[in-house]
């Protein structure tokens, strides 16, 4: 299927047909004191190959879980209770932990929002970084130690061999996050799961390590899922954009038509509250209340007790995912209002 | 644009703080460290250097000689049987301090390796190994050393087995703990997330990081084995004579205590002197690595 080849350069040319990563009704319940906690909730999710998929909402809407999820690393007391997660034709659902091991890393991997917990505080980086390969591929100790120095050129370390050597903490933040990214390309994974990798780093290391991410998307033919509550950074780097809501997609679509014209309440909240820079808005709007209990969630549309548009039957009815023109979907029964509501944002200030 | 107001800087002490250069925690600089070092250096090359210090051998008995006292010939006397105290303490110094060290090893790995699996697959395996850990914590350590030697049998062998059957309790409790909180690091997650066996992220990641915790408790260790190993000494069931042993030798000095003090008071001047000097090292190596860790 996948040869474990340096640059994987057959598959940046003609981007795999079907999706690498699909994802479907995934449901991740955690046990708490206080009662079950639906974390995630019917999340359904497709990754084509050589796409940046962005992952967007709140604290606690269940991004991160979903991530965690797919890589098969709940927390104990997080499980999987229906769904399917399909990896290059392989349901990861019912795989034992030692198969997974054979999963992760090789085929796909991850990037940490804190790239200094993340490391191994008492581990050279060299080492850190061939270790995949020592382990996956089954490179002996010279050849992984190669393969670490080439990737580590490649995410942009200045002077690999003297850097080979060094620990976590002789580097800078946007560094160690290039540190990271090594490791998580280290067996060319088909999708790398980056859980805001940006956040924890300034604006402008942000924007490097975002361009490094697009440009390693486009030469390796690596598929990206970006989880952030970061509208611009999602604009920046991904094609398309689910956006979740207590642990449900409210919208799905390409980057643009989704952040331009929300078809969704709450996306259009997200965007009403996120600063911009070409258009300064006399106000960030924010959005009214909080975010839903996942124990006792509302009935009908989970956004309803928040939402300006919400009228009798979001209340009660179901709102699952539904298609719309342009290859987008929304959960929202009225979304038109949306639509409306973005026009007259527009003509309005 | 005067509404904005510039925070002061509160990050200043931080930055100072670890604007500290690592040499001010050099070991030399350490009194307590440096002094538990220097004695043990000169304790441990006298005792591996007894041949060249004195001429007499530890064993053989030369009964004309009996019961002398402190000489130019012999510096601390001579024992009911001749022979020579000083090369006998420090013949004795090597067998006890030899034991100790060896004694040490195989409770330290033990425990280290029962108390990483304790503390990273958690569940039962856990609590069968941490009530194991209870039920030998709830016996006294010398009344169940000398009680498995008693069963066992006097002799190295014994001593060896008695101290790892009890010392790997405390290793265990030790690494158990420490992985507990090092196995929810975020680079444990990434270990995991990067495939990697629950074997090899307990072998090259999270033993790497928690297991100063248990050398330093080794340290102090090493005096309670060698307290021990002189104690089982005393009562006769330690190193089986003629072979030089301090608990031995302050038994059979006790008879004399009134007219030959030196025969008892040496023998334990040295053991009190190896466990300060050890404890000294362990207390300051703690202090040395322990405002390192971050």
């Amino acid at each position: 299927m996948s040869e474990m080849s340096f640059t994987k350069s057959s598959g940046a040319a003609q981007p795999a047909a079907g999706p690498v990563l699909e994802v479907s009704d995934l449901h991740v319940q955690i046990a708490a004191r206080h009662g079950t906690v639906r974390a995630v909730d019917g999340v359904s999710l497709e990754v084509a190959g050589g796409e940046a998929l962005g992952l967007v909402g709140e604290s606690g809407s269940g991004k991160s879980m979903t991530l965690r999820a797919i890589l098969g690393v709940l927390p104990p007391e997080a499980r999987i209770t229906s769904g399917q997660i399909v990896l290059d034709g392989v349901d990861l659902v019912p795989l034992s932990n030692s198969d997974l091991n054979r999963i992760r890393g090789p085929k796909m991997s991850m990037i940490f929002q804190e790239p200094m917990s993340a490391l191994n505080p008492v581990m050279r980086v060299g080492h850190q970084i061939a270790e995949g390969p020592r382990v996956h591929l089954g490179y002996g100790r010279s050849k992984a130690a190669e393969r670490a120095l080439d990737l580590m050129r490649r995410v942009g370390i200045p002077d690999p061999e003297r850097r080979f050597r060094a620990y976590p903490h002789e580097f800078s933040g946007g560094m160690r996050q290039r540190v990271m990214i090594a490791i998580a390309l280290s067996c060319d994974p088909e999708i790398i799961l980056c859980d805001e990798p940006t956040t924890a780093l300034d604006v402008t290391i942000q924007d490097q390590i975002l361009r490094l991410l697009a440009r390693l998307c486009a030469e390796s033919g690596v598929s990206l899922i970006f989880v952030t509550h970061d509208l611009p950074v999602v604009a920046q780097l991904c094609q398309r954009v689910a956006v979740m809501y207590g642990g449900q997609l409210v919208e799905t679509g390409d980057v643009r038509a989704v952040l331009l014209d929300p078809r969704h309440p709450y996306t259009l909240g997200l965007v009403r509250s996120a600063p911009d820079v070409e258009y300064v808005r006399d106000s960030l709007v924010p959005i009214p209340g909080s975010p839903p209990s996942l124990v006792t969630p509302p009935s009908g549309c989970r956004f309803h007790p928040r939402c300006e548009f919400a009228e009798e039957d979001c209340k009660v009815l179901p709102t699952p995912l539904r298609v719309l023109p342009g290859g987008r979907s929304t959960a929202c029964l009225h979304y038109e209002r949306c639509q409306d509501a973005v026009a007259a944002d527009r003509v309005g200030p | 644009m005067s509404a904005i107001s510039f925070p002061e800087p509160v990050l200043a002490a931080e930055a100072e703080e670890h604007a500290q250069p690592r040499g001010a925690r050099r070991w030399y600089r350490q009194p307590a460290l440096a002094t538990g070092l220097i004695l043990l250096g000169i304790i441990v090359i006298a005792a591996a250097a007894a041949p060249l210090l004195t001429p007499y051998d530890p064993i053989k008995q030369n009964l004309g000689a009996s019961l002398l006292g402190p000489s130019a010939q012999h510096w601390l006397g001579t024992d009911q049987t001749g022979r020579d105290t000083f090369a006998r303490l420090l013949y004795g110094l090597r067998t006890d301090l030899r034991i100790a060290f060896i004694a040490v090893l195989l409770p330290f790995c033990i425990g280290t390796v029962l108390g990483s699996i304790a503390g990273y697959f958690g569940g039962w395996v856990d609590s069968v190994l941490m009530r194991l850990v209870d039920i030998v914590v709830a016996f006294p350590f010398y009344v169940l050393i000398i009680a498995l030697v008693f069963v066992l049998g006097p002799g190295q062998r014994s001593i060896y087995i008695a101290i790892t059957l009890v010392g790997w309790v405390s290793y265990a409790r030790i690494i158990r703990g420490e992985i507990l909180v090092a196995k929810r690091q975020d680079y444990v997650l990434a270990a995991r997330a990067g495939g990697l066996s629950a074997i090899r992220i307990i072998g090259r990641h999270l033993l790497p990081n928690v297991i100063t915790q248990a050398i330093v408790y080794a340290m102090s260790d090493i005096v309670q084995d060698i307290l021990a190993i002189v104690t089982l000494g005393y009562f006769g069931l330690g190193v089986p004579p003629p072979t030089p042993d301090l608990g031995s030798m302050i038994n059979d000095g006790q008879n004399f205590l009134t007219t030959h003090w030196q025969l008892t008071t040496f023998p334990g001047l040295a053991v009190v002197v190896v466990g300060l000097s050890l404890s000294l090292i362990g207390d300051g190596f703690a202090d040395l690595i322990r405002p390192g860790q971050l």
